[in-house]
């Protein structure tokens, strides 16, 4: 079952934001990853890219379908995770931690108070049709 | 409203995810697509796939009713034995693949996809001859179990020698009690047979072949797994590899031609076209850059566009990103250099031969 850390902030696009210091770790959330599948497939963007909030940085794609990637927060992509280009899994087996997607130095670190809490995401998910 | 087969609640109970597919609620997944993959690779896996319909030609001359439809020849084949085949219109293109099942020569039984149930039986009306067919769609399920175990799992629940059915061989026999078309057929390259029963019977025959199987791997397996499965083989799927405007010359399916059996619809526009060469064709190919071709997408030629995928997916077997696709004849040779542009990008692959995955 999908599980929502309290460490991280939510979109409504399914993905999460973890403040670690100066930057920002981003990734896909739990429901996010049962939705999709088995993920075989990661596109995310080269260090150094700028990204809006909100817009699509990269794709992920399972075995039947891609999915757009949304930045949570605008900001510059510091690092990505490269371990995804071998094991894509890793966002299957924990979205949360091994399978995040980028770090982002943030443009403005105060967007990511206006996502989401773990609980708001909760009722979100809760109130969306199964 | 989506259609529901008689094995809907056992897949809610297994807790299947459900997806519309051709107007059917059917399961795409169970655990994981890839999982279910690899079951059927090296044990087995147990799919329902009772959405898929069947036509019926009874009586005498019911054999060459169905043999002036379809372009393989059911002349050719003793009773108890099937074909796959096209199902052609006029122009040669696909009205449906089927598989043509002759228990004897006053007896046919023709599967046909989900998708084209209506249409197919439609035309099959309009053009056949004498013995008109007969929509049998809903007094079957049917069950496929595939995989090397699958002889195993399924002979240990029947009086019948499966080891004398052969491949595209079939037999009337009990399964777990259950009176089935016992068909040594299937969409995965594994063997393994395809059971038609009564509708009412099949949640007795699913578990019975869950539990029978259970000490060899068996596994239900949904449409994603299926269709991973077959496109390593590079079977094609109708309505993405072929379809109303695609000939069997073209798909690369002149094996199920045969030329020497007389009229059939379509055959003419064949003949044509076998004459004048074809000027596109169905090929595989793999990709040299990571990306994964996706039905749709463009296939270019030095980035001039030279094609479309029709299929693609990573191949948990093969374990690399494969697609099919029509490219022109020029360019439909191994080795040839092509790219997929993925999302406007485009990204290196290769023609290879196929199947991409061998049996071992």
């Amino acid at each position: 079952m999908a599980d929502y850390p309290k460490d991280v902030r939510y979109t409504k696009e399914h993905e999460w934001a973890r403040r670690t210091g100066q930057t920002v770790l981003v990734g896909v959330t739990a429901h996010a990853q049962e939705a999709l599948g088995d993920v075989v497939y990661v596109d995310l963007p080269k260090v150094g890219a700028i990204l809006a909030a909100g817009a699509v940085f990269g794709t992920v794609e399972s075995t039947k379908a891609v999915s757009e990637l949304f930045a949570p927060i605008g900001g510059k992509v510091v690092k990505v995770n490269q371990s995804l280009a071998d094991e894509p899994h890793l966002i299957n087996q924990d979205p949360y931690g091994k399978g995040w997607l980028c770090e982002i130095e943030p443009a403005q670190p105060s967007e990511l108070e206006a996502l989401m809490d773990a609980d708001a995401y909760a009722a979100l998910l809760a109130a969306s049709p199964a | 409203m989506a259609r529901k087969t008689p094995l809907y609640e056992a897949h809610r109970a297994l807790g299947a995810r459900l997806v519309d597919f051709a107007g059917w609620e059917m399961p795409v997944q169970y655990t994981s697509v890839i999982s279910e993959h690899e079951a059927v690779r090296t044990a087995a896996g147990l799919f329902d796939v009772s959405h898929m319909g069947e036509v019926e030609f009874r009586g005498p001359g019911a054999l060459e009713s169905a043999n002036g439809l379809i372009t393989n020849d059911l002349g050719r084949i003793a009773d108890g034995q099937a074909v796959y085949a096209g199902l052609l219109n006029h122009a040669g293109g696909f009205v449906d693949d089927v598989v043509a099942y002759r228990f004897s020569p006053e007896r046919i039984l023709i599967c046909v996809n989900a998708s084209n149930r209506a249409k197919d039986f439609a035309w099959m009306r309009e053009h056949a001859g004498a013995v008109k067919p007969v929509d049998r769609g809903d007094d079957f399920a049917q069950l496929a179990v595939q995989g090397p175990k699958a002889a195993t799992i399924v002979q240990r629940l029947t009086p019948l020698d499966l080891s004398s059915i052969g491949t595209y061989h079939f037999a009337e026999a009990p399964v777990a009690g259950v009176s089935c078309i016992v068909s040594r057929t299937g969409y995965t390259g594994e063997d393994g047979f395809e059971l038609y029963c009564p509708p009412e019977r099949s949640v007795a025959l699913w578990n019975a072949l869950l539990e029978g199987g259970a000490a060899d791997g068996i596994r239900p397996a949904g449409l994603g797994a299926r269709d991973s499965l077959r496109t390593e083989m590079k079977y094609a799927l109708y309505g993405n590899d072929i379809d109303d405007l695609r000939t069997p010359l073209e798909a690369g399916l002149g094996w199920v031609v045969k030329w020497d059996k007389g009229d059939f619809v379509g055959r003419a526009a064949l003949e044509s076209q076998k004459k004048e060469g074809v000027t596109r064709k169905l090929v595989g190919f793999e990709m040299r850059e990571p990306g994964i071709p996706r039905h749709g997408y463009p296939l270019l030629d030095a980035g001039v566009p030279a094609g479309m995928v029709t299929s693609g997916t990573m191949g948990p077997s093969v374990k690399k990103a494969i697609g099919i696709g029509y490219l022109p004849v020029a360019m439909a040779r191994e080795g040839m250099q092509l790219e997929v542009e993925i999302r406007g990008r485009p990204v290196k692959a290769e023609v290879v031969k196929t199947p991409f995955w061998r049996r071992s």
